[in-house]
């Protein structure tokens, strides 16, 4: 494609200048420290510096706390990815009409995106306390079990995914009607005249068109829940109890700034970031093989 | 679209001018002195209010007392000032990260900027665990300020309704079949702990003169080894997770979380530091009354003493010798008796030297106050050994994670006393070698 | 994430078509489970809201005791004015207001410009500058934790507005947002500005930007959102109270330790930090959602 352009020497490098200059000494300058931070043992007040060499990463690498909070991590991230766009999926299907209003109902739905994960975490902190929670209320008429995350790390699990699919709820929900609106009725009527029945259809038809949707949806809940949902784990659970809710992105934190253990911290960040080009590459790598269809 | 230019033009106007308008003014009359803390509510109140009277008393210097955040981001605050080149004159840190100041380098010893300035202290008047704590070769390195020791509460409205005597458990056999009448009567925590590593593990071992930690709690060298997988320390645990598996022992969370469910009238016997006097007061206004008795005892153990918690102030490197001075002058203002005796009646810290006691005992406040008394009854009966005179580690913070996280395990069942401890001593001395590698 | 996720969405988020035949007479039956599925949703998502509310209306008692009371009751003003002076609010929302501001409006600025450059100049460099702008998307905060916090506190910015919002400047999605669009804008356009001898700023000026309204304001929605949001960098980079953004200083409203339960309270604190962002949502939605379709931080 033919682009005009304007001849000007120095007027383009002065218009990237704020940008490159901000990049390189927040972006680059603080990503290359972490490199080099990873591979040294480092005293909080900064007068000892010993290089270690790959010695942090072989210490992460055999703590099983460390592998504990990866795994945490994912099971968190899996929880709130998979949970959340089964939900969102399953009601726009369910709501996926001709209606009037699907954008007033759109707009009801995404205003918790606008509701930071700590303040999301600490409504629903309330909602699950052991002592005067709405939740535990209600449970306890059911059982006698005590829903008491403080003790058990699995209810303070479910207390951080309840709150961040329910802030992430209306923007899956969102794509999902979107996308599922864009989708041809003639090809499942069509399906349904062969005689399909709904189930069948869905998972024949639907779904797969809707794959460029699930995909993005997918990429950007699980970057999401690795990482910005350290807000989250900060104000309610701080990594508890135990460990159990401690994810990667919050040890990193912890380790640095409570622990002071700086090398150690650097080569979590180091790590975490190997993580994003993974799942950067990946996204990238997709989205180039668009689904055609 | 003009509409939208300027609009932006004007937000950005404003952003900049709220944001040289909000830069706090500096005042420049007096030298100033920063002094970064972490109190807050009452007690950052307080420590306003003394540092204003002291500036009212002279005209050099301005003590600005700047609340930084907690323990661990004033330390972080402070840190990154320090290599930004600009430190505050005091930092005041937390008992847990002694051996990291002590370490680094960077600060100026209180006894050494007391002496520079021809400033006479009787060190010797400080209270025993105060002092040793906190000093090196006999010489003080931080200014004693806010101190604690980990006591025994228990609610009396509740001992009433299980049928106990107005009378504290003095041994751990005796908060065993309390607690266990408590449960009876239905309480919701019979008996429980606040600070779960510094009382159960740290004060209780050297309350019976057990180690911590080799080197002699890390006073003769740094250490790099716990010791608290020992017969006392797994007995200890034993008896705690027995506790919880019957019901008569309720854990309640890390830190201070558990204090809420002693301030809600919930625990009949509770172990925490004595610096909550202040919020149970306020907690417990018009609900219950409660009464303190000294950290429970196991038998066949010996006498040792509790330790402290708490924070002191730290004199960083890097200013001008005038601003030296005033600090100097602001401890001196500190360490007298009646600024001391003020404080201590106020905080509900503990007052720091003898003297101060003494006069307190004499203004009647302990009449007025007898729960505060007990913090410093316990602290005089007990023997201060090299096991009780204080723990000093490396890393402090994440070793006592460690061991809280462990805790945790044993308590909810996971795995045995001795195996906890065994992991947590494990995980431990892994993060001590690290620390001490730093300064081979 | 950049240019071929947004042409693969756009595609993907195609309006709706109109659809004849048979189905329509179906839609009346599904429509009314659609619209009771949906009202149901909504009902769901605001609930954990509502109940914050109501909490933040009650009094103490009415807090803790049990079984939970779903209407709002009389504490209103004490807890919201409670809220506003234990937390210092007006500092804290002030800050955050400057914050969320200062960053929409910076990250808008600085990427007009750098995607004006790489759109409509050729110059050395340019694909260096490309990818660079592009690599800082695997660079989210987390992964440089503890050594932006080394640059900062080196630059003396720790505690203070610079710190708190210059780092957070730079935007890869912004950039390559404006590109696209530019891209798209016909060249006759440009040509005839050149034509008329307007040099560049010109033509950025007052061609350019007002044809990007709609994205500038999209932007500026998921932007404000993002900087009065964010949590980890202020955290990182304040230490004194009265520089903490509100997300972050409502937490000592949080009651967890030997305070009193004022859930109350803490709600209230709460319903007015998250006013702000949520407003602007749902004031600026045509955007919001133009927004969210062509950008994904």
């Amino acid at each position: 494609m033919k682009r005009t352009v304007f001849r000007n020497r120095w007027l383009p490098y002065v218009l990237v200048a704020p940008q490159v200059a901000i990049t390189l000494v927040f972006f680059f300058w603080p990503a290359f420290d972490s490199l080099r931070l990873s591979l040294y043992r480092a005293s909080p007040f900064g007068d000892r510096l010993i290089f270690i060499g790959l010695r942090n990463f072989e210490r992460l690498v055999g703590d099983p706390a460390y592998l504990r909070s990866a795994l945490t991590s994912f099971v968190f991230s899996f929880f709130v990815t998979f949970v959340g766009l089964a939900l969102a999926l399953l009601l726009a299907s369910l709501a996926n009409a001709k209606i009037q209003g699907l954008g007033v109902y759109r707009s009801l739905l995404l205003w918790p995106y606008g509701i930071a994960p700590a303040i999301a975490g600490i409504i629903w902190l309330f909602i699950f306390h052991p002592s005067y929670g709405i939740l535990p209320w209600l449970l306890s008429f059911v059982t006698a079990y005590q829903f008491n995350w403080f003790l058990k790390g699995w209810v303070a699990m479910v207390l951080i995914v309840v709150a961040a699919i329910w802030k992430q709820f209306g923007y899956n929900l969102a794509f999902y009607l979107a996308g599922l609106q864009a989708i041809e009725t003639s090809v499942l009527e069509a399906a349904s005249v062969d005689g399909a029945g709904p189930i069948r259809r869905f998972f024949a038809i639907t779904f797969p068109l809707l794959s460029p949707v699930t995909f993005f949806l997918f990429t950007l809940n699980m970057t999401f829940s690795f990482f910005d949902t350290f807000g989250l784990i900060h104000s309610v659970t701080q990594g508890g109890p135990g460990d159990a809710t401690s994810i990667l992105v919050y040890r990193a934190w912890k380790d640095g700034f409570d622990g002071l253990q700086l090398g150690l911290s650097a080569a979590q960040s180091v790590i975490l970031m190997a993580l994003v080009i993974v799942l950067t590459a990946f996204q990238f790598r997709y989205a180039e093989k668009k689904v055609t269809y | 679209m003009r509409a939208l230019r300027q609009g932006c033009a004007g937000i950005v106007t404003l952003v900049v001018t709220l944001s040289v308008v909000a830069a706090p003014a500096t005042s420049w009359a007096k030298t100033e002195i920063q002094f970064w803390h972490a109190m807050t509510a009452v007690l950052g109140e307080r420590v306003k209010e003394i540092a204003a009277k002291f500036n009212a008393t002279q005209n050099e210097y301005e003590v600005k007392a700047v609340h930084k955040g907690s323990y661990p981001e004033t330390l972080n605050a402070a840190i990154a000032a320090y290599r930004a080149k600009q430190p505050p004159h005091i930092v005041q840190v937390f008992e847990v990260g002694t051996q990291t100041m002590l370490s680094s380098g960077a600060v100026f010893p209180v006894y050494q900027l007391m002496k520079d300035h021809g400033i006479a202290i009787d060190w010797n008047d400080l209270i025993a665990p105060v002092k040793s704590y906190y000093s090196t070769g006999g010489n003080l390195y931080s200014m004693a300020f806010n101190s604690s020791t980990p006591v025994l509460f228990y609610n009396k409205d509740l001992f009433k309704k299980a049928g106990l005597p107005d009378k504290p458990p003095a041994t751990w056999d005796e908060v065993e079949a309390m607690a266990k009448k408590l449960q009876a009567a239905g309480a919701k925590c019979p008996s429980g702990s606040a600070w779960p590593s510094w009382v159960l593990v740290e004060n209780m071992h050297a309350l019976h003169d057990q180690p911590f930690a080799d080197h002699g709690n890390g006073f003769d060298g740094l250490a790099t080894a716990l010791k608290v997988n020992g017969p006392f320390g797994v007995k200890m645990l034993e008896l705690l997770a027995r506790g919880a598996k019957e019901g008569w022992f309720s854990y309640n969370g890390r830190l201070n979380k558990a204090e809420a469910m002693m301030g809600g009238g919930e625990c009949g016997i509770f172990l925490t530091s004595s610096a909550y006097m202040g919020n149970l007061t306020r907690a417990s206004e018009g609900k219950f009354t409660w009464g303190t008795g000294p950290l429970p005892r196991m038998s066949g153990f010996p006498q040792g003493n509790s330790i402290i918690g708490g924070a002191t102030l730290w004199v960083l490197k890097g200013a001008k010798p005038a601003e030296y001075k005033g600090v100097a002058q602001f401890f001196k203002y500190l360490a007298s008796t009646e600024n001391q005796a003020w404080w201590a009646g106020v905080t509900g810290y503990l007052p720091l030297t003898n003297a101060a006691v003494k006069a307190m005992e004499a203004s009647g406040h302990f009449q007025k106050n007898p729960n505060q008394r007990t913090a410093i009854v316990q602290m005089n009966s007990g023997k201060t050994t090299p096991n009780s005179q204080g723990i000093r580690l490396g890393n402090f913070n994440s070793v006592r994670d460690a061991i809280e996280e462990q805790i945790e395990n044993i308590l909810s069942g996971k795995k045995t006393a001795k195996q906890g401890l065994d992991d947590a001593v494990a995980k431990s001395n892994e993060i001590l070698k690290e620390f001490a590698a730093l300064y081979k | 994430m950049a240019a071929d996720g947004v042409t693969a969405r756009a595609h993907v988020l195609a309006p709706a078509r109109l659809m004849a035949g048979p189905a329509r007479r179906r839609v009346d039956w599904s429509g009314w489970i659609a619209h009771a599925i949906l009202v149901v949703a909504v009902a769901m998502i605001a609930f954990p809201l509502y109940y914050a509310f109501v909490i933040s209306t009650q009094t103490l008692d009415q807090v803790t005791s049990l079984p939970p009371k779903l209407l709002p009751s009389t504490n209103l003003f004490q807890n919201y004015a409670d809220a506003w002076t234990r937390a210092h609010m007006g500092r804290l929302l002030l800050n955050s207001a400057i914050v969320a501001v200062a960053v929409a409006v910076g990250k808008i600025s600085i990427s007009l410009l750098s995607a004006f450059a790489i759109a409509y100049f050729n110059f050395r460099g340019k694909q260096f500058v490309f990818w660079m702008i592009f690599v800082t998307l695997m660079l989210p905060i987390p992964v440089r934790i503890v050594s932006t916090y080394q640059v900062v506190s080196v630059l003396g910015w720790v505690d203070s507005y610079w710190g708190l919002t210059v780092p957070l400047m730079a935007s890869a999605t912004g950039t390559f947002l404006f590109r696209q669009f530019f891209l798209t804008i016909p060249d006759s356009l440009a040509e005839a500005a050149q034509l008329d001898g307007a040099g560049p700023l010109r033509f950025l000026w007052s061609i350019l930007l007002p044809l990007s309204k709609a994205n500038i304001a999209a932007l500026f929605v998921i932007l404000f959102v993002y900087g009065w949001n964010e949590y980890l960098w202020p955290l990182m980079i304040t230490n004194s109270p009265e520089m903490r953004t509100a997300v972050i200083g409502i937490e000592s409203l949080v009651p967890r330790t030997s305070q009193l339960p004022e859930w109350n309270v803490a709600m209230a604190a709460a319903v007015m930090v998250l006013i702000p962002p949520v407003a602007v949502i749902v004031v600026m939605q045509r955007w919001f959602v133009k927004g969210l379709i062509e950008t994904d931080k």
